[in-house]
């Protein structure tokens, strides 16, 4: 399994929202590891998918040369159950960003309605970690790509999503 | 120019927010760690929140000079030297450091800082940036 809990995004506008969506197909194996006999999909999951969005786009910002860590979950409220068949829709909104981190809000939407709403807090690890490597490069251009976040993204002047020339050259 | 009512009721809700405490345990004299049970993370968020709120720039260690802290030079057995807690002082004006100085354990400086002296610090930005 890799760990990727978002299938794609759906729009990406840099710095500011990013939308991804996640089917939930019964072939995932921790449905039925969760509650046995009563295949959900874990809310810890949910978040993940959720970070995953928000965690790409505060990465985005700073041209991914920050390690972004998800350092809090500061609330998280679910309002049911996740299973086999469902579409969810991530949406993840900057509330406040700078070099030490980011504050985001997310919310979760299956069929039009809110799902799931939380608050993110990601910081950027620096001082004692400069040696530190979480992600070669690559594997963010490689994420990035099969997410289609540059098919569809827009950079902060609303022009299209560029990938990064560093990126490019790694 | 916030008043001082003003700055509380945000800190307050900066508190609320981050921590999930409620409303009645936000009040001046309220230990941040001790009282209201905040962890190393939860800073970074009470700061996001305050600079948000107040649109100040808070760098980090000025709330909590966590440099300091972990200063080898500044420490000896556990306690800050007298240089170190001189330096927390010149760092922290606005925290009552009369407490911890007579007895400077670096494990319990963090359950020092109140609600009040949030608002000293934040209505010290505030003056500064006016």
């Amino acid at each position: 399994m890799r760990w990727y809990w978002i299938d794609r995004f759906v729009e990406f506008e840099s710095g500011r929202r990013a939308k991804a969506i996640k089917v939930i197909s019964l072939a995932e194996e921790h449905l039925h590891d969760h509650f046995p006999g009563y295949p959900v999909m874990p809310n810890t999951l949910i978040i993940e998918g959720v970070a995953q969005t928000g965690g790409l786009l505060v990465c985005e910002y700073g041209q991914f040369a920050e390690k972004v860590v998800l350092a809090k979950i500061s609330k998280a409220t679910f309002f049911g159950d996740a299973v086999a068949g469902d579409v969810l829709i991530y949406t993840t909104d900057v509330d406040y960003i700078k070099k030490d981190g980011a504050m985001v809000t997310g919310t979760v939407h299956r069929e039009g309605e809110l799902f799931a709403e939380m608050e993110l807090v990601f910081a950027h690890l620096s001082t004692g970690h400069e040696d530190r490597t979480l992600f070669e490069p690559v594997t963010f251009l490689k994420m990035m790509r099969m997410l289609g976040a540059f098919e569809i993204g827009h950079a902060a002047d609303g022009g299209p999503l560029i990938e990064p020339a560093h990126l490019l050259e790694s | 120019m916030a008043t001082q009512e003003e700055v509380f009721d945000k800190i307050r809700t900066a508190l609320i927010d981050a921590l999930g405490v409620d409303e009645d345990e936000v009040t001046p004299e309220a230990t941040l760690v001790g009282d209201l049970g905040a962890e190393s993370i939860d800073f970074l968020d009470i700061v996001f929140r305050l600079e948000k709120a107040f649109k100040i720039n808070i760098p980090r260690g000025e709330l909590f000079p966590e440099d300091i802290l972990t200063n080898s030079e500044y420490i000896q057995d556990g306690k800050m030297t007298e240089p170190g807690v001189a330096e927390l002082r010149k760092r922290m004006p606005f925290a009552d450091l009369t407490d911890f100085a007579e007895n400077p354990v670096v494990q319990d400086f963090g359950n020092l800082l109140t609600v009040a002296d949030m608002c000293r610090f934040v209505e010290s930005k505030l003056q500064n940036a006016g």
